[in-house]
């Protein structure tokens, strides 16, 4: 177990590096020459900028969100998220404007609604669906393992004999 | 003449398979040994055939040979000879005749290590390879000819695609191709036992290793086309549930399952029916996949061809491959018997579990990459199905499946009681329960700290498997240590180091995709910036020339806490036949982080908007796909699989070095 155990220490240390490596960079003011201007004027806002920009899809790309993606439309479309932000409109709001404009193919998260309930409900029906099929399996072996008569001792001998004269099909 | 040769030699490729499924199946099936004799020898001309097919397009490739449409429209004089190679399948016609060379190489493979198993079987599953081969044949030959002529020849090639610039994109296709196509070969060996009835643990044991060796170079396929998405697509994600990923993962996740069912059906004569039901799955799932990204059905960030005579050709095989062996198997199946027994807490249903978890993710990625077609095909709206929804449907299925991942090995076959299981497992439990404490303590999520707690699990449940072994040694440490490689089976071995390589790869994702931290900023040279508490100063940056486009170079000097670490060179290229621009992202790579700089676009005089992101652990993601493809490596080479062969001549030993060496 010794080993194990500084296993799991050395894991647990670098989970906690990484912690460390990711205090915020404010943390090191020290005289740097000048600390290069972030694009945006507000990092903060920027995050939820980008938060907001993961979830939508950026049209005029082959399959990109808004975040990642660098085209015309996704900078403009940024800029909006951006101003109805600073406008005091919530995410939610921001999502509705969108798909108002673009339709519901803007949305990586497809909205809940009659057309999509099979698509949202599908994994865990089918999830379900398989549980009982894999339970209504396993009864049934039982019950066909169960009902099968014990061998009588004249049988089991016969069968340990051919077992014996076939000697290749156990690993 | 290079075209018409070429062209040739896949005619008489077609011809060969088709002699090859029709004479061997007939053969087997009236037991006629002078037409199964014919499966061998035609499996290897068909090899031979299409091997110089392949090594005709590729002259042609690289002697930029323009009358041949493919090469006019995929190469160019200026693009760098192992690019012109790999631009073979850059293109449509040149990608599925490397498909048909996979296929061609698996045949022989078959027809060379199945020597010893009984001939009639043989005959059927190269039978099967054949009509397999001969469907894919037609198809080159009569939708994707890659000898088409252009005439007259173009005096210049329109170019690869840039993305497909890149060592990455030279070996991902080929990796891939062998891991869709090697499930052709598990496919063979369930309709060849379905056809001779002989459905039983022998079926199970010749055909594990195939499965397995296909499983690993999916793995590894899937692996470096997520690392190649990494560091070429320039925006630092690795994985985006795009419709053509999807295509990889859906085989992946069935041959998964079926490499574990596979497990049960020839230890213990279980889940028959279930496990040839997968291996009809899994290669059915890697056509569908060829359908979806050939068809052009779909629109991605992959999909390069697009011909609806295309889509309707493979559709068609497809339906005619799953519709034909689901109704041989519907036919076949109620024959075949039970196997061992096994109680409710056992190896055999916690394998059951996994399976049935696998089965269902499988299905809903299949769904979830389906449903827009559907809808939009059906004029119910258009609708994105995006990483949002697969996360919030993939995560909650796979929980469970991972958590069984770290029991499994330790239960015992038949009957394993859950105290027992408990007791064994409880410094696994500890330790998984500790590691999400800390990074909860960290501030890390709830969801976060869960996936700190799977990935820990089931790492520390694989070193419990070793440790129990090593438990009865006698002697001082080192020896102990040292007689470990023999302690189990390679197979063992390959098992507990797959699943290892889950817990590695589920700690490097969620690490990423807690602690990340990204930055863009406006830079000119002399600029600093900080972030993560390194400090990334841009030097200089300029323009040079490249053999086949302009390009813009930034030196970026990265230092922390005043020492330096390293120094980048992110660029931007121009890529002049295309006229497209390309960011080739600076990375540094590191044990517990990447640094990623790309650069963006220029704001004016020398200054750039510049993208700074610090990764930690991401590349543990890979690493994890690498330990679980070894694993398959090693499990595919256990004693067991080759003493059998050993027994055989001197010549079968040739071809076992030969095999090692594919």
């Amino acid at each position: 177990m010794k080993q194990l155990q500084s296993l799991i220490a050395a894991l647990v240390i670098a989970a906690a590096g990484t912690a460390g490596a990711q205090a915020p960079t404010q943390a090191a003011p020290q005289a740097a020459p000048q600390e290069a201007p972030t694009i945006a004027d507000d990092p903060v806002l920027e995050q939820r900028v980008n938060k907001i920009g993961e979830e939508l899809r950026c049209l005029v790309c082959q399959n990109q969100t808004i975040t990642d993606s660098h085209a015309g439309l996704a900078v403009d479309l940024k800029n909006q998220i951006r101003e109805q932000l600073q406008a005091g409109r919530s995410e939610k709001q921001i999502i509705e404007f969108m798909v108002e404009r673009y339709g519901d193919f803007v949305l990586y998260r497809p909205p809940m609604k009659a057309t999509t309930l099979l698509l949202w409900a599908g994994p865990f029906v089918l999830l379900g669906i398989a549980i009982a099929g894999a339970a209504v399996v396993l009864r049934r072996r039982r019950a066909l393992a169960a009902g099968a008569t014990p061998l009588t001792e004249a049988q089991r001998r016969k069968a340990a004999q051919l077992l014996q004269d076939e000697p290749e099909t156990r690993s | 003449m290079i075209g018409e040769l070429g062209h040739f030699c896949l005619i008489v490729a077609l011809m060969l398979s088709l002699a090859q499924g029709v004479l061997a199946l007939a053969g087997a099936q009236q037991g006629r040994a002078a037409w199964m004799a014919v499966a061998q020898p035609a499996a290897q001309g068909q090899f031979l055939f299409v091997a110089i097919a392949f090594a005709l397009l590729t002259a042609a490739f690289v002697n930029n040979d323009f009358s041949l449409l493919v090469v006019a429209q995929h190469s160019n004089t200026q693009l760098p000879t192992p690019y012109r190679v790999a631009a073979v399948w850059g293109s449509h016609e040149g990608s599925m005749l490397l498909w048909v060379l996979m296929l061609a190489v698996w045949g022989i493979a078959v027809a060379m290590f199945s020597r010893r198993l009984p001939a009639p079987f043989v005959a059927r599953v190269l039978g099967v390879m054949g009509l397999l081969a001969s469907g894919f044949l037609g198809f080159l030959l009569f939708t994707s000819n890659p000898f088409t002529r252009l005439l007259p020849a173009a005096a210049e090639g329109r170019d690869l695609n840039p993305l497909l610039q890149d060592p990455g994109m030279v070996i991902h296709p080929p990796m891939l191709y062998m891991g869709y196509v090697g499930f052709s070969v598990a496919f063979a060996f369930a309709i060849a036992a379905l056809l001779s009835g002989r459905l039983d643990a022998t079926w199970a044991r010749w055909s594990r290793p195939w499965t397995t060796v296909a499983w690993m170079f999916l793995t590894l396929g899937i692996a470096i086309g997520s690392w190649w998405a990494y560091y070429e697509l320039g925006w630092g994600g690795w994985w985006f549930w795009d419709p053509v990923e999807n295509a990889s993962f859906l085989p992946w996740l069935v041959g998964t399952a079926l490499i574990h069912s596979l497990a049960v059906t020839e230890k213990r004569g279980a889940f028959r029916s279930w496990t040839v039901l997968l291996a009809i799955f899994a290669f059915s799932f890697s056509l569908l996949g060829t359908f979806l990204v050939r068809s052009g059905v779909l629109t991605s960030v992959h999909a390069f061809a697009t011909d609806p005579k295309r889509g309707v050709y493979i559709l068609a095989f497809l339906v005619a491959v799953v519709g034909g062996s689901l109704a041989l198997f519907a036919v076949r199946a109620p024959k075949v018997g039970l196997g061992g027994r096994f109680s409710t807490v056992s190896r055999e249903s916690l394998l059951l579990a996994n399976n049935v978890l696998l089965a269902v993710a499988a299905a809903s990625v299949l769904l979830g990459t389906l449903y827009p077609l559907l809808l939009d095909a059906l004029e119910l709206g258009k609708i994105s199905v995006g990483p949002p929804y697969f996360e919030a449907v993939f995560v909650p299925l796979m929980a469970p499946a991972v958590f069984l991942m770290g029991v499994g090995p330790l239960a015992r076959w038949k009957d394993a009681p859950v105290p027992d299981l408990a007791k064994r497992l409880r410094w696994a439990l500890v330790a998984a329960a500790v590691a999400a404490g800390v990074s909860l303590a960290s501030g890390g999520s709830l969801l976060s700290s869960f996936g700190v707690l799977l990935a820990v699990w089931v790492a520390s449940t694989t070193l419990v498997a070793v440790l129990e072994r090593t438990r009865n040694l006698q002697g001082s440490y080192v020896s102990r240590l040292a007689r470990l490689p023999r302690l189990l089976p390679r197979g063992e071995w390959g098992m507990l180091m797959a699943h290892f390589g889950v817990g590695v790869f589920i700690f490097g994702v969620t690490m990423v995709k807690t602690w990340e931290a990204e930055k863009d900023v406006k830079m000119q040279p002399g600029d600093t910036a900080t972030l993560g508490g390194y400090s990334f100063r841009m030097e200089s940056i300029g323009e040079y020339t490249g053999p086949n486009y302009l390009g813009l170079r930034a030196v970026v000097q990265i230092s922390r806490d005043g020492k330096e670490v390293t120094t980048m060179h992110p660029e931007k290229r121009l890529y002049t036949a295309q006229g497209m621009p390309m960011t080739e992202a600076g990375i540094n790579t590191g044990f517990t982080r990447d640094l990623y700089v790309s650069i963006g676009e220029n704001i004016g005089g020398d200054a750039f908007a510049v993208r700074l992101q610090v990764k930690p652990f991401v590349d543990w993601i890979w690493g994890g796909a690498l330990l679980m493809a070894l694993g398959g490596l090693l499990a595919a080479t256990d004693r067991r699989y080759r003493t059998a062969r050993q027994e055989k001549r001197a010549a079968a030993q040739a071809a076992l070095a030969a095999g090692a060496q594919a």
